[in-house]
């Protein structure tokens, strides 16, 4: 064991959790946005769009987040038509890249949480707000998307903890995150033991944090 | 589709390997993931305050730190460790782990701690009766779990399970960075010569897209099987 090293790295991966942080919060916003959109086209009673949200979660969920992340940063570069347009000012960015990819696939997961809580929430309560002479706008914003928020949150705190091990693959496009750093110390020092734990002791707070603060929404909110 | 041919023109017969190498880590990984929930799916149960602590040490470590992580800590740490395992028995010669063992065995750690999780909700599942009926009938030990209890675990455990076998063969594709020329690796390989990452990595999503595709029909065909009655 290197107490040293273990020591020294401390302060350069707690810099790089930021940044870990950073990437997370980012596409987990825009990813609820995308969840949110899908999930309702997944509830539409048209046959097309019912399909179309379908296939972008299955594709987005079956297949590997590295792929995306390649597909987005690599592939699309590739594009001769993309670099003349201001889209690449983004897209020639590796974060923004990641992000953009971190986001679809966070998107795809969520929707199909939200759309699964929709469909449990029991028809007598959208009937009971109708017979109020609620409309159907302030039924499905003030009483559909609170419940279905409250119904998600347990499976919703499982994503932001995957999507929050999925940010370590941002290291595979240059960008230097919580995993990037202990890669890069792992590969200097060729202590991976030490770094590990370090590292992973890093993660694992992180993981801690999130779970316990889902589990006190999910009290706050807890119906009875 | 020149890009696709067999033989030395294309990246065709390259492809078709690299999935079987897919195929191939995904299912070692699987097993040895089972392997491991054998093992700790009891400590988990057990009443022994210590040896659930390891179990549970063991899934909450894996479960909370990631992926990538985990198999650079084999990577660099793999062959440091077989070697000092071999000093002590007095072999002092470098050694060289190949790149399937690390891979098969970092992701089947990962596997394991998700199918642990699984076996562990399986059987607290099952009702407490089955195993007071199980004694009733007179069954020994082995009977009792073989004949009564397991085949009820699993109809719980397999809609559980095929979901550990996706993650699982997703992950495989992050075995890529240690070299093992699998699905991720080849058309990494091909992007690289011949210029052209968009083609290469959208035909590698549609192979992952295809094996999860036709790996859910096959665990459909398992899941009826197992609910035969229910």
């Amino acid at each position: 064991m290197d107490l040293e090293l273990m020591i020294n790295s401390f302060p350069k991966l707690l810099s790089a959790a930021l940044i870990t942080l950073k990437l997370l919060s980012v596409s987990l916003i825009i990813g609820l946005f995308i969840g949110l959109i899908f999930a309702i086209l997944r509830l539409n009673k048209n046959k097309f769009i019912n399909k179309f949200a379908y296939g972008y979660s299955y594709v987005f969920r079956g297949t590997p987040l590295l792929v995306q992340i390649f597909i987005i940063y690599f592939g699309l570069g590739q594009i001769e038509y993309l670099r003349s347009t201001v889209l690449w000012v983004i897209l020639k960015e590796p974060y923004w890249c990641a992000i953009i990819a971190f986001a679809l696939n966070t998107g795809a997961y969520t929707s199909e949480i939200l759309r699964s809580a929709f469909q449990t929430i029991k028809p007598g309560i959208v009937e009971a707000g109708k017979s109020l002479g609620i409309s159907n706008k302030v039924i499905f914003y003030k009483i559909q998307i609170p419940i279905a928020i409250r119904q998600s949150l347990p499976a919703y705190g499982n994503e932001i903890i995957l999507m929050m091990k999925g940010t370590s693959l941002a290291s595979t496009v240059t960008i230097m995150d919580l995993t990037g750093v202990a890669k890069y110390i792992i590969s200097t020092t060729f202590k991976p033991i030490e770094v590990f734990i370090v590292a992973g002791g890093i993660y694992l707070f992180m993981t801690f944090i999130i779970h316990n603060v889902i589990k006190f929404l999910e009290k706050k909110y807890s119906f009875n | 589709m020149e890009l696709l041919a067999f033989g030395n023109t294309g990246w065709g017969d390259e492809l078709f390997y690299a999935t079987l190498m897919t195929i191939a880590v995904s299912i070692t990984a699987m097993l040895i993931g089972f392997l491991f929930a054998l093992i700790f799916t009891p400590l988990k149960l057990s009443k022994n305050k210590f040896l659930n602590f390891i179990a549970n040490s063991y899934t909450t470590i894996i479960r909370g730190v990631p992926e990538l992580l985990v198999i650079y800590l084999f990577f660099f740490g793999g062959t440091g460790a077989v070697m000092f395992v071999a000093s002590i028995f007095g072999y002092n010669e470098y050694i060289e782990i190949n790149a399937f063992i690390t891979g098969a065995f970092a992701i089947g750690i990962i596997s394991g701690a998700y199918s642990t999780e699984v076996f562990r909700g399986a059987l607290q599942s099952i009702d407490k009766g089955q195993f007071e009926a199980a004694n009733v009938l007179g069954l020994n030990k082995f009977g009792k779990f073989f004949k009564i209890i397991l085949p009820q675990t699993l109809r719980l455990a397999i809609p559980n399970l095929s979901n550990v076998w996706q993650i699982t063969l997703k992950d495989t594709s992050l075995i890529s960075v240690t070299g093992l020329v699998e699905i991720m690796r080849q058309s990494y390989v091909a992007a690289g010569s011949t210029r052209d990452p968009l083609f290469f990595y959208s035909f590698a999503a549609v192979l992952y897209l295809l094996l999860t595709f036709v790996s859910m029909k096959l665990i459909n065909r398992l899941e009826i099987k197992y609910s035969r009655g229910f």
